[in-house]
């Protein structure tokens, strides 16, 4: 074994145990007394505001009652009505920006009701049950293709299942989930959950999987328009911006969602190497997954280095809180200057109402490795038309083309988080089925 | 601090926290330890006559009523009197008030109702140096079924009967402990003061079935798959406890008639609600039954204090100021009116009261796009119902017009006089005010 101060880039910093410990649930589940203390301090608000701010529009309330009156399957179906990943956006979901942001009992008291813990409950409940809670209708005969199986795509496949249409679901990578799969820190989709959720999903029938499958690659607008009534694009955003700093093609340099798409398949954490000193350059949550992630699996100093000031930052005052208390160093106000061996040069930037600009004062810190955090682009467009640099669509997903909508990351609309792209999906699914089938 | 001593019937107690007769008080190894934790009295555990003692199911004696948290809010019971020989119980009393001269100790009796049982019991119960008898017409379960407990409680003939007998036969402080499975408190009560007793105390138990299990079909608590009714008891009977204090000691007929209330009681606020309302002392059971008998440290310290800051140096200033202030519906001010008023500093915009009023009452708050809630005082009739709902406290409270001022709600001036229903034009049956 190395250790944390082994310089450079290596494995096995810390024990299979110690790893095993560090990448365990960040929330643990309720236990059955804590989920009725915590569902009863829902006052079941009028016209709620938590669901309000929920993009699925999820009834909270009546969910966090069934719970409470001993009927948490109940209270899943209430969840899965609105949000078939309700499972993993209970583990994900930026709540204290959402639902928990704005209940009630945190402008009251600073302690919201538990509603991502809660949703956990009920929908881990439900899940573990044989079977899946849902039936569909009878077939229409009408054939859809949804490119991409990540949320918005996986939401959109099992709505249009339900209705009676006969999916084709595509993906480039070998597993479904998208960023649920390869995207998102570990410690939040402990246990396989993204695969065995996208499985579940999966039990309502009438979705075939297609892996191996891009859309730019062997897949081409045309043909699926030829093929299918219909087309939903779920393909997210593949490409991941440049530093624009010298030295940006220095070996140290890599992309964030590379890294923690490594480490959410790794299935041996000693194996997977890091820095002994990382640099995350970003402020969004990934690059807060990058960043902590790097400290759980044992390097000794991780900052992450963001180029504006704490407010504008990406990543939610929580996920900023969490990064700290691992031991995450958070620079505000510094973007990459250069990037030289084990070591980036930082310079400062201020805002003179003109734009960020660099001050030209300069910082040198230790840097093995870099991981590039700065936002993701839109690689395959499939000749649609893109405004401010996604998808243009308009009303539920549709796009400029006739018969292709889309939604999630790769289109307008969304605020690149995993309950938005449900939402969008679902809501095309909703509108690609009117309009194969009628309003009727 | 103020002085808890209380004088009840002649039976001083350091404080007015007496134990009821119930499970706490069933034998002397609890009454001691009871003692040494600072209760003022027991009511000790319920004697039966002179035999085989009864028997108690050996399967749950207790169902329970949860609030949030798996807050006890009320517990029923379906134990008897007690299991253990009349002997031993008898002995062991001695020893304690022997041992416990300042502590009030009373001897709970229930035996069948023929005057030779009484004649039997009562020299035995005297020679313990109890304190004084309470009569347990009380228990609805189990005991009625024999033609004891509520039984007779519910007859206010054999009450005023039976009182005459231990009267007759017994020289110390006869209490009537009352059951409230009737439908007018006062005639037992009435009946009670007939036959000479010195006190009542109530309430005993209610008729109750807590839940029904719903895989075996079975009211709980199941006993090999089947339930009876048990006496319900705790902070959940209180208020119907409160109300049968209240109109005994109002009724003109039993009106001065010395109380002990027992209901609910688990903090020095409810004991000054009792004690309000006329009860002389309280009498404790669930709360010790959930807590332990260490509670009654927080009632002394809590009933001391308040009675420091409103400045009554001895319970008796306070019992009873209540009772003046219970009246008949009739009688009620219909010239006062309220209006709800919502503090927006306060206001958590949960909406509880916009859905309460627009659903279920008069459609009396408004509510605005950004859920800022308001009351709308040409429809608000003051029902306080916003107010029960709000989950903060003093966020909605009830403000009184000022007389001369026009109630939007009927456009007519508040008037500053006092006039109730058997006044009221609307009244068929009004008396002309003169």
């Amino acid at each position: 074994m190395t250790s944390t101060t082994a310089p450079g880039i290596a494995a096995g910093r810390l024990s299979a145990d110690a790893l095993a410990e560090a990448f365990a649930d960040l929330h643990a589940p309720l236990d059955p007394h804590e989920v009725l203390v915590a569902a009863d301090r829902c006052y079941f608000c009028h016209d709620a505001p938590c669901v309000t701010a929920c993009p699925t529009d999820i009834d909270i309330p009546l969910f966090i009652r069934q719970i409470s009156t001993g009927t948490p399957e109940a209270a899943a179906r209430t969840i899965f009505d609105a949000n078939i990943l309700g499972g993993m956006c209970a583990r994900v979901c930026p709540t204290e920006d959402l639902c928990e942001g704005a209940c009630v009992r945190e402008l009251a008291e600073g302690k919201p009701v538990e509603i991502g813990r809660l949703q956990r409950h009920a929908t881990d409940t439900l899940m573990a049950r044989q079977g899946h809670p849902f039936t569909r209708a009878p077939e229409t005969g009408k054939r859809v293709a949804v490119v991409g199986a990540g949320p918005a795509g996986l939401s959109c496949a099992h709505r249009l299942a339900i209705l009676g249409h006969d999916v084709t679901l595509y993906d480039a990578r070998p597993k479904p989930g998208g960023l649920n799969e390869y995207g998102i820190a570990a410690y939040k989709s402990t246990d396989d959950f993204a695969a065995r959720e996208a499985a579940w999903l999966m039990q309502i029938g009438g979705i075939t999987l297609e892996t191996g499958r891009a859309l730019g690659a062997d897949l081409t607008l045309d043909n699926l328009s030829a093929d299918f009534d219909a087309v939903f694009l779920g393909v997210g955003l593949g490409g991941v911006n440049a530093l624009g700093a010298d030295g940006d093609d220095n070996d140290s340099v890599t992309d964030a969602v590379s890294f923690i798409a490594e480490l959410r398949q790794a299935t041996d954490l000693t194996q997977l190497p890091v820095g002994r000193h990382v640099v995350v350059i970003g402020g969004g949550m990934t690059a807060v997954d990058a960043a902590v992630q790097s400290k759980l699996l044992g390097a000794e100093a991780v900052t992450i280095a963001y180029r504006r000031d704490r407010d504008r930052m990406g990543a939610s005052r929580y996920e900023q809180d969490l990064a700290a208390s691992h031991g995450v160093r958070i620079m505000f106000n510094v973007q990459p200057h250069a990037i030289h061996d084990g070591e980036i040069a930082l310079e400062y930037t201020a805002d003179d109402g003109t734009g960020l600009k660099g001050t030209g004062e300069t910082i040198r810190i230790p840097a093995d490795q870099v991981f590039r955090a700065i936002g993701q682009t839109l690689t395959t467009d499939g000749g649609l038309m893109i405004e401010d640099r996604k998808i243009k669509v308009t009303g539920a997903g549709r796009t400029t083309r006739m018969g292709v909508w889309a939604g999630g990351d790769c289109a307008q609309g969304g605020d690149d988080l995993t309950v938005t792209a449900v939402a969008q999906g679902r809501d095309s699914a909703m509108d690609i089925h009117s309009a194969l089938v009628g309003d009727a | 601090m103020a002085d808890l001593t209380t004088d009840f019937l002649g039976i001083k107690s350091p404080n007015p926290f007496w134990l009821a007769s119930a499970p706490p008080t069933d034998k002397e190894y609890n009454v001691r330890r009871a003692f040494e934790a600072g209760w003022g009295g027991v009511v000790w555990k319920t004697l039966g006559a002179e035999g085989p003692p009864v028997v108690n199911v050996n399967g749950p004696r207790y169902g329970v009523i949860y609030g949030a948290d798996r807050r006890v809010l009320g517990i029923n019971n379906i134990e008897l009197i007690t299991d253990r020989p009349l002997e031993v119980n008898l002995e062991e009393m001695a020893r304690v008030k022997a041992d416990y001269p300042d502590r009030a100790m009373i001897a709970s009796i229930m035996v069948p109702c023929e005057e030779q049982a009484w004649k039997d019991i009562l020299p035995r119960v005297q020679e313990t140096n109890a304190d004084g008898i309470e009569l347990n017409f009380g228990c609805p379960h189990g005991m009625a079924e024999r033609g004891m407990g509520s039984a007779v409680g519910q007859v206010p003939e054999y009450i005023e009967m039976v009182v005459r007998w231990c009267k007759k036969y017994y020289d110390r402080p006869v209490i009537v402990k009352l059951t409230p499975n009737i439908t007018d408190i006062r005639k037992p009560a009435q009946a009670a003061k007939n036959g000479g007793a010195d006190a009542v105390s109530l309430i005993n138990t209610i008729n109750s079935i807590t839940s029904v299990n719903l895989d075996a079909m079975s009211p709980e608590p199941m006993i090999d798959g089947k339930g009876t009714h048990g006496g319900y008891c705790g902070p959940a009977v209180k208020p119907i406890a409160m109300n049968m204090v209240a109109e005994i000691a109002r009724d003109p007929a039993t009106r001065g008639l010395p109380i002990s209330g027992i209901g609910g009681v688990s903090t020095w606020r409810d004991a000054a609600e009792f004690m309000a309302l006329g009860c002389g002392n309280v009498q404790v059971c669930t709360a010790v039954m959930t807590y332990g008998f260490k509670i009654v440290s927080e009632m002394k310290s809590g009933l001391s204090q308040w009675m420091d800051e409103k400045g009554y140096t001895s319970t008796a200033d306070f019992v009873g100021r209540a009772v003046p202030n219970v009246t008949d519906w009739q009688y009620l001010n219909l010239n006062y009116v309220a209006k709800a008023k919502i503090d927006q500093d306060k206001c958590i915009s949960c909406g509880r009261c916009y859905a309460a009023c627009e659903d279920t009452s008069h459609q009396a708050i408004a509510m605005s796009e950004d859920r800022t809630f308001s009351v709308i005082d040409a429809e608000c009739v003051a029902c306080n119902l916003c107010v029960d709902v709000c989950p903060v406290a003093d966020c909605i409270t009830m403000e009184a017009m000022n007389p001369g001022t026009i109630d939007p709600r009927t456009g007519k001036e508040v008037q500053e006089d006092y006039a109730n229903w058997t006044t009221h034009p609307n009244n068929p049956g009004a008396v002309a005010a003169e």
